[in-house]
């Protein structure tokens, strides 16, 4: 193991293995996004690690020329967890669609989330599921005709970034599959960040639920429905910047700057403790088909969870001793025969 | 009381004795048996504990479901269970008095605290008449003694108020038992200051308490004698009191220590297994890690990253979390990564009996998971060798690169016994080599790592953490290419990967069977887990009768000791005393084709000797 990592170029983070997503799959740019980033960030292969579970999003780490798991349906988060504390040494990355994070996985991201485990997780969210062939999902809209729904899904969906906000994560971004550089900004925001970060990725499904995301993240219609948060700036867009996002009665609504004045629209602060204003933010878009932020909605610092179980184990240490096994054993009281 | 000077009573010796301590959930019956149990093992007995207390944590009061008891046997001679019947019983009140009763034998003694056996503790025991006057204890020794008052009187001095005053009254039981068995006064009153160091006015009160209770025994003209109980000539060295449960969390600092590895915990939080992430959560001084996780699957789940990232990990439970852990363990077997799963074995199925025992989780332990998914079963056969097991399990983890099931269960976790120490530096070296370099070539000649690629003698895969350099790999739960682990839908390789796993796992390399008592006998009772100490003593006394009778145990249940089929066709007859319906004697009968006959019990309450001994000669005289 080197102190100093070898400098590498994107293509030493890729396998040998064939990429088997179906051609057009947004996950290919999410992939290219992750390989030219790796390289940048300083970083080395053998310290890295991507878990996974299960679905097309989950293949992820055949992919990478690192450590890698493809585990089971729902569990990356925790198996990374385990990983985390065993292992506070390494970058753990995890990669799961919105079936496996937001449904069966549901219970363990939320968990991670709060904990505040040092892992780094990517949420491909196509609104459908892919592997399985085309069922609506957690996070497709009511409605949703399918196989499984052929009248129309019943379900409400969750809105990923409300439900991670709930579930205290300390850092919470967006971003989606056509914008590299966003892409790459935002896994470098959460690479950075000290604790769980999430990064929802729109990222199209082009054979199950095709255009899902067009009405914000296609190039004519990010003007009118894409709202870049920037910390420390106001939220707005358009064209111009003729619109943008104030608060009011306890709600973030789109408003017009010429309307409201300028000193009317929210200063997006990344770093508030409450996370109010973020959820607001979270809120402002019912899908994409209106207005709906990108970039980070929340980054605070908050006590790393596997470190602190290594601080615990120092600080025992410390207070008990050494670790004599022929003392533990003699602990309880012993009496000779 | 009389105010006579203590009476010059006589001493009689006594090979053994079996008390019961009996009262409600909150009358401190644990801890009153467990300290005449540390008296007693300090004093050279040989000993067996056997506790038994309801799911709930405070069952209404004075009723049978709160009942709350604590079996000790002791004894000047070796012995391998906590005794079938009570020649004692404590009874607190009327509810532990009808619950306990009917265990005790003929003739045995009752000391039953009379205060508590007014109208309406009598009415919610479910009594008409109060069995202390109605000829219910005929047959029996009663010892009515008036336990709150003279607790309340002994304590009122020190200034405890009158409703706090009673909570001592186990202190006043623990002294008249200790008066009756000999027991030094000492130890007790060391472990009062101790376990209530700053509380003086409940220190004094307890203290109190027990010499009220010592002293009556000597001056009430009630006891006819007091008894001694020598010391058993055991093996000599260093002793210590163990329960299973805290066996297993020491042989897995032991395991980490031998093997030279950090160790993690992933546990849910279960009766009768949390003790166990108890423990280990006391012992971060000893690097252990452990992990109260979000349910019983990420318990499971975070071992399997503990172990991907060069741990020894382990994940507890008891029976519903093993059907919830099945999914991972799955993961465990195809990635072939070691990992110890412990169950301790409740009644069942689904919430079943939380606090009792079983062994019925052995076909789970087996079959238990999708597809074929083959792990070794390790099955500890008393408190004391749940140590020895645990490490055990860890071994052939660690060297076949597998899960491996520890099957104990809720009486081994719960009862304890002497464990004569072992010296440190005698504990078998079970650590293994992080693989570190390239195992193969590609076409171009250049060195690469094969994640698959297996150790001809074991099969096991190389075991290469992260931070690795050079040996980046992938692992999943897809089917891999042999060698290589790359995603392989190959049908013959699936075939092969099916075949290897199962190999592997039929060489673990297991010791013989043993047969114990006759090995010429024509008559065989087998057995696995925490039977043992039912068995062991049965043998003792057929042979005793003058039968020829052959005991073997296992210790491990997969795969199994290589000469077992042979061992096993040598007898006429083989009955199976287990805590299920049948199962170790279906994987018998599957493997051999040998019919040994079922002994089954499944009450929540282990064998008693007696049980067994009766089995064996009612099979033996069957033709």
């Amino acid at each position: 193991m080197t102190d100093t990592p070898t400098r590498t170029e994107p293509a030493d983070w890729a396998t040998d293995q064939e990429v088997r997503w179906c051609p057009g799959c947004g996950d290919y740019s999410i992939l290219t996004a992750m390989r030219m980033l790796m390289p940048e960030l300083e970083v080395d292969r053998e310290k890295t690690v991507f878990v996974s579970g299960i679905g097309c999003a989950a293949r992820f780490p055949y992919y990478m020329n690192t450590y890698g798991m493809h585990g089971i349906h729902g569990r990356a988060p925790a198996i990374a967890t385990g990983l985390a504390m065993a292992r506070p040494d390494l970058d753990i990355w995890v990669i799961g669609g919105d079936g496996d994070m937001m449904s069966i996985g549901g219970n363990h991201l939320i968990h991670a989330l709060r904990r505040n485990v040092n892992i780094k997780i990517l949420l491909f969210n196509n609104m459908i599921y892919g592997l399985t062939k085309g069922q609506f999902s957690p996070t497709s809209e009511v409605g949703k005709v399918t196989k499984s729904s052929p009248m129309g899904s019943l379900d409400t969906p969750f809105n990923p970034m409300s439900l991670v906000l709930g579930a205290e994560a300390s850092f919470v971004a967006r971003t989606h599959d056509m914008d590299r550089q966003h892409m790459m900004d935002m896994f470098r925001r959460a690479h950075e960040h000290k604790g769980a970060a999430i990064v929802e990725v729109f990222q199209n499904c082009n054979v199950f639920n095709d255009g899902a995301w067009e009405g914000i993240t296609k190039k004519q219609n990010r003007d009118a429905n894409l709202i870049t948060l920037e910390h420390g700036k106001p939220v707005r867009f358009g064209a111009d910047d003729e619109f943008g996002v104030m608060v009011e009665n306890g709600a973030a609504k789109v408003v017009s700057v010429a309307d409201v004045g300028e000193a009317a629209i929210l200063v997006h602060d990344e770093n508030k403790a409450d996370p109010s204003t973020a959820f607001m933010l979270s809120r402002l878009s019912r899908g994409p088909f209106e207005p709906t932020p990108i970039g980070v909605f929340r980054a605070i610092e908050r006590i790393e969870y596997a470190s602190s179980s290594t601080t615990q184990l120092a600080m025992a240490h410390n207070d008990k001793g050494s670790a004599d096994l022929a003392e533990l054993l003699r602990s309880r009281g012993t009496w000779q025969v | 009381m009389t105010d006579t000077a203590p009476r010059e009573l006589p001493l009689q010796e006594l090979d053994e004795v079996i008390i019961r301590f009996a009262g409600d959930s909150g009358d401190g019956m644990q801890l009153t048996g467990d300290q005449f149990t540390s008296i007693s093992a300090a004093l050279g007995n040989d000993l067996a504990t056997l506790p038994e207390f309801p799911a709930e944590i405070r069952a209404p009061q004075g009723t049978l479901a709160g009942v709350s008891a604590f079996q000790v046997r002791i004894s000047d001679f070796a012995i391998t269970t906590p005794g079938d019947a009570p020649t004692v019983l404590v009874a607190m009140n009327p509810a532990a008095l009808k619950a306990q009763l009917h265990n005790v034998v003929q003739g045995g003694a009752i000391i039953v605290n009379t205060d508590a056996f007014n109208e309406r503790n009598l009415e919610k025991a479910g009594y008409d008449s109060n069995p202390l006057e109605d000829g219910s204890l005929d047959g029996y020794r009663s010892y009515p003694v008036p336990m709150s008052q003279i607790t309340r009187d002994a304590v009122a001095e020190h200034g405890v108020k009158p409703r706090d005053a009673e909570r001592s009254k186990n202190f006043f039981a623990l002294g008249l038992i200790s008066w009756m068995y000999t027991r030094p006064i000492e130890p007790t009153m060391e472990f009062i200051s101790t376990k209530f160091r700053g509380k003086e006015l409940v220190i004094k009160a307890n203290e109190a308490a027990f010499y009220a209770g010592y002293n009556f025994g000597e001056t009430a003209e009630l006891f006819e004698s007091h008894y001694e109980i020598k010391p058993a000539e055991l093996p000599s060295g260093e002793y210590t009191n163990i329960n299973g449960n805290t066996a297993i969390s020491w042989g897995c600092i032991a395991a980490g220590q031998l093997a030279q590895l950090p160790i993690f915990l992933g546990s849910y939080p279960i009766t009768p297994a949390s003790d166990i992430l108890h423990d280990l959560s006391a012992l971060k001084h000893f690097g252990a890690r452990t992990f109260q996780a979000e349910d019983e699957i990420a318990a499971a789940a975070s071992a399997i990253g503990a172990a991907f990232g060069g741990a020894l990990a382990f994940t507890t439970t008891s029976g519903p979390g093993i059907a919830l852990k099945g999914e991972g363990l799955g993961l465990a077997v195809s990635l072939e990564l070691p990992l110890v799963i412990i169950d301790i074995q409740r009644g069942g199925p689904s919430t079943g009996l939380p606090t009792k025992p079983e062994q019925a989780d052995l076909m789970m332990a087996m079959y238990g998971r999708h597809s074929e998914s083959p792990m070794p079963i390790v099955a500890p056969r008393s408190p004391a060798d749940c140590f020895n097991a645990t490490i055990e399990a860890c071994r052939i983890a660690l060297r076949y690169r597998t899960p491996v099931m520890l099957l104990s269960d809720g009486y081994l976790a719960t009862s304890s016994e002497p464990w004569l120490l072992p010296d440190v530096e005698d504990l078998p070296d079970i650590g293994v080599e992080f693989h570190t370099g390239y195992n193969g070539t590609n076409e171009d000649g250049e060195g690469i790592f094969l994640p698959y690629l297996r150790d001809p003698e074991t099969l096991a895969r190389p075991w290469a953490i992260p931070g690795t350099p050079d040996l980046m790999h992938r692992i999943g739960g897809i089917e891999k290419e042999d060698g290589s682990g790359n995603i392989s839908y190959d049908p013959e390789n699936h075939q092969k990967m099916v075949d290897l796993r199962a190999a592997k796992i039929e060489a673990v390399d297991v010791p013989d069977a043993e047969i114990s008592g006759d090995s010429d006998a024509d008559f065989c009772m087998l057995g696995w887990g925490s039977t043992w100490g039912a068995i062991d003593a049965a043998l003792a006394r057929l042979q005793k009768a003058g039968k020829k009778v052959a005991h073997i145990h296992l210790t491990h249940l997969n795969p199994l000791p290589k000469n077992l089929g042979e061992l096993l066709s040598s007898f006429d007859k083989v009955i199976c005393p287990e805590m299920n319906a049948g199962q170790l004697v279906n994987l018998i009968r599957a493997k051999y084709l040998i019919d040994v006959k079922p002994v089954n019990k499944m009450n929540g309450v282990p064998f008693t000797t007696a049980e067994i001994e009766s089995a064996a000669l009612e099979a033996m005289d069957a033709s």
